[in-house]
């Protein structure tokens, strides 16, 4: 059996003196996906960003096993490596589609881009595959040489997803994919994100405050409280029977329909 | 078959509730329970209500986390202990070996009835048109119309949703089953069918453990009873089902 494809040791990260969050440590597995949940101000953002190479911790250190070159320690390799990790081995679904697409290129360029990151050079091949991505993310194929800004912010959020996974990544992280978006629109996003992630065989961590977003897609869950782990396991027993007192409360707060 | 082999063995498992907003108030719901199950066995769990036979199922299915004992399954030729367990070990004992029937469906939004039903064959591999295909065959036999196959069970009757969730559970022939109340909210005709499939899967050889109020429907299906008694302090039925 293969190990973990990320492993994070007491990540630390402090704000002016402030811990933002503390000595997180997990191993995510191939094909798991991990869900952080917590209030605004928990320090799951900033523990995301820590994994993901874009911000340096303070302490800890974060290990992800390449496709093909060994465990590489995320935050000791060259801005060149990792960012070249980013754009082949990663994906990265922000909250706000207009931070991880190019706003000023048309939409088949967005998705393009990304796969010319890994070796693509035909064009007719990059447009096929942009055009059959475009499918799956339900976006009409007429839509290809739109600017991502004539776009609905739904239809944004599908593309930005579709940017990511088309170069065929091992690892997503995702920061409030469905964040401020219809309800309407977001059970369309959450039910692309959980066939993708199942079919792709993906591994991800999600940061989300949404417990039904949780639910819907994680595996497992970290539940933060001001900077640190409060409480983790599989995802149904942490919100059917939460045994921290912050993860009751939340549990508890969830609004029945 | 080595039917003589237990397929779950449950030792001294305890269970208790400590709600913090009750100033870590406990509520002590299963103390040392052991059973076991074997292949071909359904084992049906009775006691009054509030006594923790839905706390006992749902702790076997790592729902719930048991505080200390034991709760093995057979799988692979080897015992899995699921108390303490990784999230990825029951994830992969509950793709495989355990199935669970709740009493109501969780629905995903936008997935179709036959897409819900065949989404535990899809996760383990199977071809997608097999495992439609046997959607399609379970949600005929309890007998959904075929004109709903294809819509969302947000907007179906309880009762349609009841036995979504059924067909979805026992579209893999799990070796061990888990049943809550099973038939809970089926008219008549409905039951029998689901009792039906219940024997057919018990006689396989999958070991069954289940929570069954009526008594027609328990005596048709269950092979032995297991008295789940109630802790001795225990409290008021109106408040042992505080599990959210």
């Amino acid at each position: 059996m293969s190990g973990p494809v990320l492993s994070a040791y007491r990540v630390t990260k402090r704000f002016g003196g402030r811990n933002a969050c503390r000595d997180v440590s997990f191993d995510l597995w191939p094909g798991e996906v991990l869900g952080i949940v917590g209030e605004s101000g928990s320090g799951k953002t900033t523990l995301l960003n820590c994994l993901a190479g874009r911000l340096v911790p303070d302490g800890g250190s974060v290990a992800y096993e390449t496709r093909s070159a060994g465990i590489v320690d995320v935050h000791h390799l060259s801005e060149a490596r990792r960012r070249l990790l980013a754009r082949t081995e990663w994906g990265f679904v922000n909250q706000d589609a207009r931070e991880g697409l190019r706003m000023g290129v048309s939409a088949g360029a967005n998705i393009g881009e990304r796969l010319m990151a890994v070796g693509a050079r035909h064009y007719s091949e990059i447009r096929g595959q942009a055009i059959d991505w475009m499918a799956r993310v339900e976006i009409d194929a007429d839509r290809l040489d739109d600017r991502p800004t004539t776009y609905s912010g739904g239809m944004r959020q599908r593309l930005q997803i579709a940017r990511n996974l088309v170069s065929n990544p091992r690892l997503v992280f995702m920061d409030e994919p469905t964040g401020g978006l219809d309800v309407s629109v977001q059970a369309r996003i959450l039910d692309l994100l959980r066939g993708l992630v199942e079919g792709l065989h993906l591994s991800a961590v999600l940061v989300t405050h949404d417990l039904g977003v949780a639910r819907l897609l994680t595996h497992r869950l970290m539940v933060m409280q001001g900077g640190t782990v409060v409480e983790q396991g599989l995802t149904d027993q942490v919100l059917d029977d939460p045994q921290h007192p912050y993860t009751q409360m939340l549990v508890a707060s969830i609004l029945p329909v | 078959m080595t039917s003589s082999q237990p397929a779950l063995r449950v030792s001294n498992l305890s269970k208790s509730f400590t709600v913090h907003a009750q100033g870590g108030l406990a509520l002590p719901v299963l103390r040392d329970v052991s059973l076991a199950v074997s292949p071909g066995e359904c084992l049906a769990l009775v006691g009054p209500s509030g006594a923790g036979k839905s706390t006992l199922l749902r702790s076997l299915y790592g729902n719930y986390r048991a505080d200390s004992g034991s709760i093995r399954v057979r799988q692979d030729e080897t015992w899995t202990e699921l108390v303490g367990a990784e999230p990825r070990t029951v994830l992969d004992v509950r793709h495989r070996t355990l199935g669970f029937v709740s009493q109501f469906l969780r629905v995903i939004p936008r997935v179709s009835a036959v897409d819900v039903v065949a989404e535990p064959l899809r996760r383990r591999g199977a071809d997608p048109a097999e495992a439609r295909q046997r959607a399609e065959f379970l949600l005929g036999m309890l007998g959904i119309p075929s004109r709903l196959w294809a819509l969302p069970p947000a907007t179906f009757s309880g009762g349609e949703q009841q036995r979504v969730n059924i067909a979805r559970s026992l579209v893999v022939d799990y070796p061990v089953l888990l049943l809550d109340e099973p038939t809970a909210s089926l008219d008549a005709a409905n039951r029998d069918g689901v009792v039906e499939l219940i024997c057919q899967r018990r006689d396989a050889g999958a070991a069954i453990v289940g929570i069954f109020h009526d008594t027609d429907v328990r005596d048709a299906v269950a092979t032995r009873v297991h008295e789940v008694i109630p802790p001795a302090s225990s409290p008021p039925a109106s408040l042992a089902g505080v599990s959210p």
